[in-house]
């Protein structure tokens, strides 16, 4: 623990946010000022460190409301610039802040060899599950069947479940929250940021204007969330709803959902959640699960510890190699190698 | 050893060729390093197919080298050659173009079946007729078979002791030309004594029995010496473009006292150039294999934005997909250097061949009013300078760089004399360290028109970018008209303003006269060598040659109007004549143009200019 003692208001600039009324990023905003002073706090970060870079969109926007060292990059492309600022100082705490079109779209082979790499990264993904900005058209997100500018007919393409894709990229970080809950959103960003390695942060956030309620079945108010989605906890039993009476089981190499006291399932019979397995196939199965058959779960589903962190490993090897080379300054490398004299 | 008769001679060049399996660069590169060490002025030009292991045998797979080397400084590397060595018919056939009247041609003889003639196109067994190679000295020896006898006992199973006969042809080379071997011999033993000590005792042995070969047979009556160019006194080595490219980044990055960051992605000619970059981590250099070429440009920006020199290497395909970063990096004004080693195009194009038509892409390649500096290095030795000036030139100004290379020079090599890092400037960039009274504004400007740059990590200095239009003192988001216009306006100005601290044109020959030859970039040693020649002859020629192409620097208006004719040469269809055209238009401009992916000829060049002297 350190002594930088923040509040929201020292991550504020004095730009004026220009999200529509309603739009789920006021929430993730507020989310993200409130959760800097706890992350400075504990992971001993003071604020001229913070960094943050986006790509184009809506989301992308972030980097003006927040009065931390910004940078806003073209489109598709915040994960590559990202990994440059970090490897180029990796002292400094980069957050990237993209959506599904940007990440998952233009810029989805930056998202995915970010993640390979394991560059020690927080990302936030807005997904919003639509590009907003260019005024509503399907993304890679996109429910099979929306009917979009772009879709007038409904798409006839199925879409990505970013968990999905951060774990099969070797991910070693993988939490999803909803706009409207602040606190977990909170929670699961202070949880990314002592995280070695890339952190990727998805949030389920709606667009009022283009894709109003794509997450309402499942997530749309506080009853609905109790239902139907599931706040995983490490070390904790899977339970949700709102008696805690439903939970999940593994049964015939799936997930199931039980009720607890009905056909024969006790409280013993429900998975306990470990973020910490290194094997990913629970956390896939838990991330790709889908309503309605399932809760979707919501919380730090995947942290496991992975000591190769890119950044730090390209480090390492610069300090190796110059403990060791004999070629100190350009004028050793320039006569390195076989030359000759003219007299 | 019995020479039947040593002939002094001022220059002689070599071509290696044989399939792209049969190690001629290799053996090119030994017998270039080796007269380079031996004092003489050298020039090479490696000229090899796209493909790795093209079809064997056939003449689309063909690789060359060649080497020009004399008793004075080479500044190319010949256009014909005197002796050419291929070591099989498709070699021959695929190189006869090049050979010189009465040049001698050794051709592997084991290699001369019915099933390589075939391969290579021929339509009989006659070659001397079918290649019209009377008057030439076709030497036939047994290559293969003779290497095959020489390392029996080497403990190489035979396709291990077939691979070595290149070094058999280069024994043949270096008696002829009274090489020592040693410099060849340290080589391999440095190459192969880790992996497999027998690999170099028979690659040893090869060179060896070929050098017996041709003293013992009567078939190489006449050897060769070449004396030692004169030169200046000093420390040389030998260098290649492509490795003179990342050096010089390596000490402007030491001169700025800031670390190096190289993120790329391998793409012909120019991967050497990353490659050379991933060795140098000791000299506080890191490299990022990016996943594409738009992320090699992007994590370079990102690296500019946290206080690394940053830099970023590709070809012509890579500078299309870069576009749209070096525009964002044009918006933020930060240093950053782009090395575009230029190859035949457009598209995928011809990937080992050399080109200049990127110049125009260059220039203006990207949307919106986005002006870049661009600097062209040319020769392989002068990479080195103009990287460094680029990363000087990005980093004082705040402003990307594209330095542009090509395939010719960066594959080149040439002997180099060692210069020593105090006779470079230091770099000062305008780094901020302290927040300002009343708040760190990113866009205010020095005298130079750069703004500040603030890594972000210190203290009080947090600000915010992009490549939204800014205002033209905070950098915030700003859309007004006037503003838009106001910033336009500044970042070309910023560009025009280098002029300022650029060496002024120079022009070689004399200052007034018939006709001046304009060249830029890697063109230089051809057209220096045409404008020689024909000064020697009492024409009134000289040349003007760039390597600051955008800003030009100031005195070309002076230099051009003192010439009766100016003609402009370049390796495309004319994108510098019409750069030229839109900068200075009172002139005319002649044009010498060439695009087969291959550098110019001396004698081309000279037949259009004594047309244009008439």
């Amino acid at each position: 623990m350190a002594d930088y003692k923040y509040t929201p208001a020292d991550f504020k600039s004095d730009q004026e946010v220009r999200w529509c009324p309603g739009c789920g990023n006021h929430a993730i905003l507020n989310a993200v000022q409130r959760a800097l002073p706890v992350i400075a706090d504990e992971t001993d970060t003071p604020h001229n460190l913070f960094t943050f870079v986006s790509g184009i969109g809506c989301s992308s926007r972030f980097i003006y409301y927040m009065k931390t060292f910004g940078f806003h990059s073209v489109h598709g492309r915040a994960n590559a610039v990202a990994t440059g600022v970090k490897v180029a100082n990796p002292k400094l705490a980069v957050w990237v802040c993209s959506g599904d079109g940007d990440s998952l779209a233009i810029g989805g082979n930056h998202f995915i060899h970010a993640i390979r790499r394991n560059v020690d990264l927080n990302m936030i993904l807005f997904n919003n599950e639509i590009y907003g900005l260019t005024k509503g058209q399907y993304s890679p997100t996109t429910k099979l069947g929306k009917i979009t500018k772009t879709s007038p007919y409904g798409t006839v393409e199925k879409p990505f479940n970013p968990g999905e894709l951060v774990i099969g990229a070797k991910g070693t970080f993988f939490a999803r929250s909803v706009d409207m809950e602040v606190n977990l959103s909170k929670d699961c960003m202070v949880a990314a940021a002592k995280h070695h390695g890339m952190s990727v942060i998805e949030i389920l956030q709606n667009c009022v204007i283009f894709n109003d309620k794509t997450h309402a079945l499942y997530a749309g108010d506080k009853a609905t969330r109790l239902e139907h989605t599931i706040t995983l906890k490490h070390g904790e039993k899977m339970l949700f709803g709102a008696n805690k009476d439903k939970g999940l089981v593994f049964e015939n190499m799936k997930l199931k959902v039980v009720t607890i006291g009905e056909d024969g399932y006790t409280l013993d019979d429900i998975l306990v959640h470990d973020a910490h397995e290194k094997d990913t196939t629970l956390h896939m199965m838990l991330a790709a699960m889908k309503y309605p058959d399932y809760p979707v779960a919501l919380g730090v589903i995947r942290s496991v510890a992975e000591p190769n962190v890119y950044d730090q490993a390209v480090e390492k090897q610069c300090e190796e190699v110059k403990a060791k080379s004999k070629i100190h300054c350009v004028d050793d490398l320039l006569h390195s190698g076989e030359i000759w004299e003219v007299e | 050893m019995d020479k039947k008769s040593v002939h002094e001679v001022k220059d002689v060049v070599i071509r290696f060729s044989g399939d792209s399996g049969d190690g001629m660069q290799l053996t090119g590169t030994l017998f270039s390093d080796t007269s380079a060490l031996f004092g003489n002025g050298t020039s090479t030009f490696p000229d090899y197919p796209a493909e790795i292991r093209a079809p064997q045998g056939t003449v689309a797979g063909v690789s060359g080298f060649q080497v020009h080397f004399g008793d004075s400084r080479q500044m190319n590397p010949g256009d014909y050659c005197d002796v050419l060595v291929a070591m099989n018919p498709a070699a021959l056939k695929a190189n006869r173009k090049w050979l010189k009247p009465s040049a001698t041609v050794i051709l592997d003889g084991d290699s001369v079946t019915e099933e390589h003639l075939k391969k290579a196109g021929f339509k009989t067994t006659d070659i001397v007729s079918e290649l019209n190679l009377d008057g030439y000295n076709l030497i036939v020896p047994d290559i293969t078979s003779m290497t095959r006898e020489a390392l029996k006992d080497s403990g190489l199973d035979n396709k291990g002791i077939v691979k070595c006969k290149n070094m058999f042809a280069l024994g043949i080379c270096f008696w002829m030309f009274d090489r020592p071997e040693e410099h060849a011999f340290q080589y391999l033993e440095a190459k192969f004594n880790k992996k497999n000590p027998a690999i170099a005792e028979a690659n040893k042995k090869a060179i060896r029995a070929g050098y017996d070969y041709a003293a013992n047979t009567h078939q190489f009556a006449n050897t060769y010496t070449v004396a030692p160019a004169p030169r200046k006194k000093g420390t040389y080595r030998s260098i290649s473009g492509n490795v003179a490219t990342a050096w010089g980044l390596i000490a402007a990055s030491e001169k700025a006292h800031l670390p190096l960051f190289c993120g790329s992605y391998p793409i012909t000619p120019a991967t050497v150039v990353l490659e050379e970059l991933a060795k140098r981590k000791e000299l506080n250099v890191k490299t990022v294999q990016a996943e594409d070429e738009i992320a090699g440009i992007c994590t370079a920006i990102g690296a500019s934005y946290a206080g690394n020199f940053a830099v970023t290497s590709t070809s012509g395909p890579g500078l299309s997909l870069k576009s749209e970063a070096l525009g964002l990096a044009v918006m933020l004004e930060l240093p950053l250097v782009v090395v575009d080693v230029q190859r035949g195009g457009p598209s995928t194009g011809l990937p080992t061949k050399t080109e200049q038509s990127d110049l125009m892409q260059a220039l203006y390649g990207r949307n919106g009013e986005c002006p870049v500096a661009i600097v062209a290095a040319s020769s392989p030795s002068d990479c080195f300078h103009y990287a460094f000036e680029a990363g000087r030139i990005a980093m004082e100004h705040m402003v990307p760089t594209i330095l542009l290379s090509d395939g010719f020079i960066a594959n080149g090599s040439e002997p180099w004399k060692i210069p020593s890092m105090s006779e470079y400037p230091e770099i000062k960039p305008p780094i901020v360290d302290d927040a300002p009274e009343g708040g760190f504004m990113p866009y205010v400007r020095n005298e130079k028109l750069a703004r500040g740059w603030a890594f972000p990590g210190k203290k009080g200095l947090e600000h915010r970018i992009g490549g939204l239009e800014k205002d033209a003192v905070k950098g915030n988001i700003s859309h007004d008209p006037d503003n838009h216009q106001k910033m336009v306006k500044f970042r070309a100005a910023k560009v025009a303003k280098i002029a300022d601290y650029l060496p002024k044109q120079e022009v070689y020959g004399d200052e007034e006269g018939d006709l001046l030859v304009v060249g830029w970039g890697g063109t230089r040693g051809h057209l220096q060598t045409a404008v020689d020649q024909l000064r020697e002859e009492g024409k009134k020629i000289s040349l003007c040659h760039f390597n600051y192409i955008n800003p030009l620097p100031h005195g070309v208006h002076d230099i051009f109007k003192k010439f009766k004719k100016i003609v402009v040469c370049e390796l495309n269809e004319g994108q510098f004549a019409n750069y030229l055209r839109q900068q200075f238009q009172e002139f005319q401009y002649e044009q010498c143009n060439k695009c087969q992916g291959l550098p110019f000829t001396v004698v081309e060049l000279k037949e259009k200019f004594e047309s244009l002297l008439k």
